[in-house]
């Protein structure tokens, strides 16, 4: 099979040092080696391949804009948001897992936790030893996360946790979960480990969409936990969200890696499928398809890369990355509904990736802000005028 | 163990080849640089022996300035350090390029010296025997397996219809063969550490070339497939033709 190369129509290359490049390429080969040949039986079965983690773990990829001193790679943010393009071009469930260990469980500990829990924690996640999900989200309160209502109680040299928390990726394979909780009315977080008793993380099943990927519910009955478990510098409900913008950034690279595999296999299909005696790229109503593919695309690697120089520069503004989230998932999802298209009948079966792409940016589409919410965050922005209080 | 790598930045391998319009040499515009990939199994090589052994793993190789992008590449796998050997060009005699390597490898007391069994670009697979002429080395080509023990390896390479073990003393030149190892995948950790990783460039009197291009051209253009029938009854055909004329089976 051809190599994958990355659709570049602007030179959007030359933006990117070597080093980005070298990051980019070695994941490329990585995803094309040793994700693609697994990843649709992986789908079909609803399983997550656990045998990668430790693969990922050795190409540096957990955490990988945190610094060296903690086990981490500390590469820059652009190069991190190519390595997330990288791996959703294999599969959303893939990036997923990456975003979550990274983003959702070792930057809360980088960011909030103690020095004691930061030199635990932080090198075993590098390493891939443990694996770590993030509890925010729970039945009743999705978009609207200040509202949770999980509860902890201080009792002596311990917290006790009570509640429950919904669509948590990895939860039933975490070794640790970030569990976001009220203690006295005020939002905290907390590290609770696998095996504390009152505490469950039973899968969601029979999911259409990242399939590929481990969904959860984390359950939590007079959970006793030791008060060293709490993260002592997160107060309120800014410091899981600013969790979720870390995530977000690296959700709006992602997508543009699924956009890619789709488009690419449209490509190629269009101009080798015969119809009426010619390939079907030479009719009108394909190339406007795939011309619409690669427009977006551009569009979405340009954005994704400022998006990343400012981020590299502490510039970066959280409604900028719901512009990103919420545009580049969109068109990815457009991107693949497009691709599935030109695919006919073929785009149905696993031999073509463009409909398990399709299925998975359904959830993208929705996790970590919905697409509706991100339009109120940048909406409210540019007003000055917030819709959903 | 103290070992060197020679490598050689080449066009990857899906790269298009243009002529260029005085026909001796390639446009290398848009063409993707690559680490030769007979070279890679070298690195790989080198770096599982001072893995084992310990010691360190030295890259060499001979071109202008725009060649250290290739040899962070191999820094990025884990070697130690390099040296680029300034040259204005990478020259088209093997004979200029094995006499300067040997010059810079004779400095380093390497206890062995590792090689791709070719360059992708030009194929002369003269390298590792040039280099091992000149130091006086006991050269092994298109190994495919390699034991180091004390002051001794053994090497399994590849020949007509088998393989053959050898045993040599050290110091000593390998030319790898696809087969030898799976080199590793670049961690970001070891790219961020390439970058910090010294490139030595030395420099040496290059002698005249005696091997001059003359001319470059393309190779002739396949010939379409062809049909030699429909169903289970031209498959007779089709073994004859793949036995007589393709001679694949």
């Amino acid at each position: 099979m051809k190599k994958f190369e990355s659709p570049d129509y602007y030179n959007v290359d030359d933006l990117l040092s070597d080093e980005e490049k070298m990051i980019r390429q070695s994941v490329r080969e990585w995803v094309d080696e040793e994700v693609l040949p697994v990843i649709e039986q992986a789908y079909q079965k609803a399983e997550f391949p656990l045998h990668l983690v430790s693969q990922m773990a050795e190409l540096g990829l957990f955490g990988a804009n945190l610094p060296e001193k903690y086990g981490c790679a500390g590469v820059n943010n652009v190069a991190y948001g190519l390595m997330m393009q990288e791996l959703e071009r294999g599969d959303s469930g893939i990036r997923s897992f990456a975003s979550v260990q990274g983003a959702l469980v070792m930057y809360p500990i980088f960011t909030y936790g103690s020095e004691e829990q930061k030199d635990y924690w932080l090198p075993r996640l590098a390493r891939g030893e443990k694996i770590g999900c993030f509890g925010l989200t729970e039945p009743d309160f999705g978009s609207n996360p200040g509202g949770l209502q999980t509860k902890a109680v201080k009792d002596g040299q311990s917290y006790v946790v009570n509640g429950a928390k919904m669509w948590i990726t990895n939860g039933s394979i975490a070794d640790v979960a970030v569990v976001w909780a009220k203690l006295e009315g005020e939002i905290r977080g907390f590290l609770v480990e696998k095996g504390t008793p009152g505490f469950e993380a039973p899968e969601t099943k029979d999911k259409h969409s990242l399939r590929a990927s481990v969904t959860s519910e984390l359950v939590f009955q007079d959970c006793r936990i030791p008060a060293a478990n709490l993260l002592p510098n997160a107060r309120g409900l800014k410091a899981p969200l600013s969790c979720l913008t870390q995530a977000r950034y690296g959700i709006a690279w992602g997508a543009i890696g699924s956009a890619m595999a789709c488009y690419d296999e449209a490509l190629n299909y269009a101009t080798t499928r015969i119809q009426f005696d010619k390939p079907i790229a030479s009719f009108q109503l394909v190339q406007n398809k795939l011309v619409y593919m690669i427009t977006e695309i551009t569009k979405m690697q340009l954005l994704a890369l400022q998006l990343g120089r400012l981020k590299d520069q502490n510039k970066m503004r959280f409604t900028q990355v719901s512009l990103a989230k919420r545009n580049n998932v969109y068109h990815a999802l457009q991107i693949a509904r497009m691709a599935r298209d030109i695919l006919g009948a073929n785009g149905i079966v696993s031999e073509y990736q463009s409909m398990r792409h399709m299925c998975n940016l359904e959830s993208v589409y929705t996790y970590e802000g919905t697409h509706d919410i991100h339009t109120l965050i940048v909406g409210e922005d540019i007003t000055g005028i917030p819709a959903y209080s | 163990m103290n070992v060197a790598v020679c490598m050689k930045q080449t066009p990857d391998t899906e790269a298009q080849i243009k002529i260029s319009d005085e026909g001796t040499s390639i446009v290398p515009e848009g063409i993707k640089w690559i680490v030769n990939p007979y070279d890679e199994f070298a690195i790989e090589e080198g770096l599982r022996i001072t893995e084992k052994h310990g010691g360190e793993v030295t890259l060499i190789s001979l071109g202008p300035p725009s060649v250290e992008k290739t040899i962070r590449e191999g820094l990025a796998m884990g070697a130690h350090k390099a040296i680029r050997i300034d040259a204005p060009a990478v020259p088209s005699d093997p004979m200029v390029t094995g006499r300067a390597l040997a010059e810079v490898l004779q400095e380093g007391h390497y206890d062995i010296i590792l090689f791709g069994k070719q360059a992708i670009d030009d194929d002369h697979t003269q390298i590792a025997s040039i280099v091992g002429g000149f130091l006086n080395l006991p050269v092994v080509t298109v190994v495919v397996e390699l034991h180091l023990d004390g002051n001794r390896g053994t090497a399994v390479r590849e020949v007509e219809g088998g393989h053959e073990t050898v045993s040599f003393p050290l110091p000593a030149i390998i030319s790898a063969q696809r087969g030898l190892n799976e080199p590793r995948y670049r961690s970001l950790k070891g790219i961020m550490a390439a970058k910090k990783k010294p490139i030595a460039v030395k420099t040496v009197n290059l002698e005249k070339e005696h091997l001059v291009i003359e001319k470059l051209s393309y190779p002739p253009p396949k010939k379409p497939g062809r049909i030699v029938g429909e169903g289970p009854k031209a498959v007779p055909e089709l073994v004859r033709l793949l036995h007589e004329e393709a001679k694949v089976i």
